[in-house]
């Protein structure tokens, strides 16, 4: 079955009493597609990967997945995707083989082909000779090996991931995304996931950025690098109102102050550079040149800093 | 490999069940708190009390007090069950158990059945201990027949701790119910002390309490007909409706309360 796209999210919308969390987000990921929602803490992205991974009820809109509706069939949907919290899931009491064999059944999986299944699996992550180990004796890092087998030991179509980095050393990392492309490549794996790392970000074939509750902006990495006309100049003065006032009056630019600094995009922003030196020699104590960033991105798209709230 | 959906549903219940009982065993701190609690009880009260007179009451008050301890037994066994949905659902198993294609009947299917398994060996065991050379007149007769009246009781008691856990989000919450509201539950059950002599307000909350004919149901249970530890009881067809009522109650609230996986939390 092909379709254009495994998840469909249209017109979703979800608040807690009068705090609206989402506000009609929609996006579509084709299949086999990484896609990203990316944005700070507090956007909607824990109450979307909730909505996705049925926990939450649908307030309005509507949810598709693997061509399974999350009102009209959630249980169809919920067994077609594998799902891997930001919080640990695995039960430490039990080996990392007993919670595999208890997540095969709550799949319907049983016996000879769920126990190849899970020999499967662990070899697949590494993990096989500590099949019989208690969980609470694993490092963080394994556990979460364990964690995204579990959530594949079903084959779901669709892999939904809540901040998957979290907890996880440089190396660790490395290691997650190279597993997620390797099964994107062999199985055709659709994978969405949430974050709020930019690094991580990258990873993706697409992006979405979510911030308070609306998806602002959407597209591969570069596009939305795209987006913004040029370089990034970040001046850092004393004066920063009065000088950003200046800057816009004398260059006509847009340029805004941010936490204190000045930000400004430019198409041309290594002439004028130069430019700002020559006119405001005593107010500029630093200034920076860049290319744009996801984080510039983010802050073109909301008008204001990631990690500021 | 495709499964019924009746198939998948009893595997759910199974697999959860084997891992509350796994669990169980595997935390010997559960096992101390869940029986040797009530049987210490049992030591300091039966003992303590061994001189009260209860003029409805024709044993000694440590064998009156007997069955009551097994219901608190019973009882504790339900609340450490279901207690750790509270914590198991933010950081554990429970989250993955709830994005699973099971049925929200199955899900609570698994959580009462491992908790009766566990509530019904337990119960079972202190039981036999009391029926050893020496002690009380319990038969085999007797702890045989208590076995359905200790599933009826560890069903409801579960329902009853599944509904008080699953919207909750701190375990304290629990503990605060479980002062103030379950063992008042089993101390007002006709378990600790007879209803009969107690004054009329006190007397209409232990007939209201649906805890109070479990209690008397497992004494009629635990004794041959005619017994003089059953006399002053309600009828045994009463107490047998009242249970099995109390058990599809709390059965069908918690369904109904688990509906909503997510417990009604905020992320």
């Amino acid at each position: 079955m092909n379709r254009p796209f495994a998840v469909r999210v249209s017109n979703v919308s979800h608040s807690y009493g009068t705090h609206r969390a989402l506000d009609k987000v929609g996006f579509e990921v084709a299949p086999g597609e990484i896609f990203g929602l990316l944005g700070p803490n507090g956007g909607g992205k824990t109450t979307l990967f909730r909505i996705l991974a049925t926990l939450l009820p649908i307030q309005e809109g509507t949810v598709e997945i693997d061509g399974h509706d999350a009102c009209s069939d959630v249980s169809g949907l919920r067994s077609r995707i594998g799902v891997v919290f930001q919080s640990p899931s695995l039960d430490i009491k039990l080996t990392v083989r007993e919670n595999m064999i208890h997540h095969g059944h709550l799949y319907g999986l049983y016996g000879a082909a769920l126990s190849a299944a899970v020999n499967e699996g662990l070899a697949r992550i590494g993990l096989a000779e500590r099949a019989a180990d208690m969980v609470e004796t694993l490092s963080g890092g394994l556990k979460r090996r364990v964690e995204l087998a579990k959530g594949l030991l079903s084959e779901p179509s669709v892999l939904i991931l809540d901040e998957p980095s979290t907890g996880l050393d440089p190396g660790a990392r490395r290691d997650l995304w190279a597993y997620l492309s390797a099964l994107r490549e062999e199985r055709g794996t659709t994978i969405l996931v949430t974050t709020h790392l930019m690094e991580e970000a990258e990873h993706c074939d697409r992006l979405g950025i979510l911030d308070r509750g609306r998806i602002v902006s959407s597209g591969t990495a570069d596009t939305l690098r795209g987006k913004i006309g040029g370089d990034i100049l970040t001046i850092r003065s004393t004066g920063a109102d009065a000088l950003c006032a200046a800057l816009n009056q004398r260059f006509s630019q847009e340029a805004e102050v941010i936490d204190g600094t000045i930000r400004l995009e430019s198409p041309d922003a290594r002439h004028l550079i130069r430019q700002i030196y020559e006119a405001f020699p005593e107010q500029v104590d630093a200034i920076s040149l860049g290319r744009p960033t996801l984080e510039d991105v983010f802050i073109h798209e909301t008008g204001h800093q990631f990690w500021n709230e | 490999m495709k499964t019924s959906p009746l198939f998948s549903s009893l595997l759910a219940v199974y697999t959860l069940t084997h891992r509350e009982v796994v669990r169980f065993l595997r935390q010997r701190n559960r096992v101390f708190g869940a029986l040797a609690q009530p049987v210490l009880f049992w030591l300091i009260f039966g003992q303590g009390l061994s001189g009260a007179r209860f003029h409805s009451v024709n044993v000694g008050y440590s064998e009156y007090f007997f069955p009551g301890i097994i219901v608190l037994v019973v009882l504790f066994t339900a609340i450490f069950a279901t207690i750790s949905i509270i914590d198991d659902r933010n950081t554990g198993f429970l989250q993955s158990v709830l994005v699973a294609p099971v049925p929200t009947l199955a899900i609570v299917m698994g959580k009462v059945a491992g908790t009766t398994v566990l509530a019904v060996g337990q119960g079972v065991f202190v039981c036999a201990l009391a029926a050893l050379p020496g002690g009380f007149e319990i038969g085999l007769g007797g702890l045989a027949a208590s076995i359905p009246v200790l599933i009826l009781l560890s069903i409801a008691l579960a329902g009853v701790g599944l509904m008080i856990a699953w919207p909750m989000d701190s375990t304290q919450g629990f503990h605060a119910i479980m002062m103030a509201f379950l063992m008042p539950m089993w101390l007002l059950s006709g378990a600790f002390f007879p209803p009969g002599g107690t004054p009329t307000w006190l007397g209409w909350i232990i007939a209201l309490n649906p805890l109070t004919y479990g209690v008397a149901l497992l004494r009629y249970s635990l004794y041959a007909p005619g017994s003089p530890a059953t006399m002053g009881l309600p009828p045994f067809s009463f107490c047998l409706a009242a249970t099995i009522a109390f058990a599809v109650a709390t059965l069908g609230g918690s369904v109904f309360v688990a509906r909503d996986r997510a417990g009604g939390r905020h992320p």
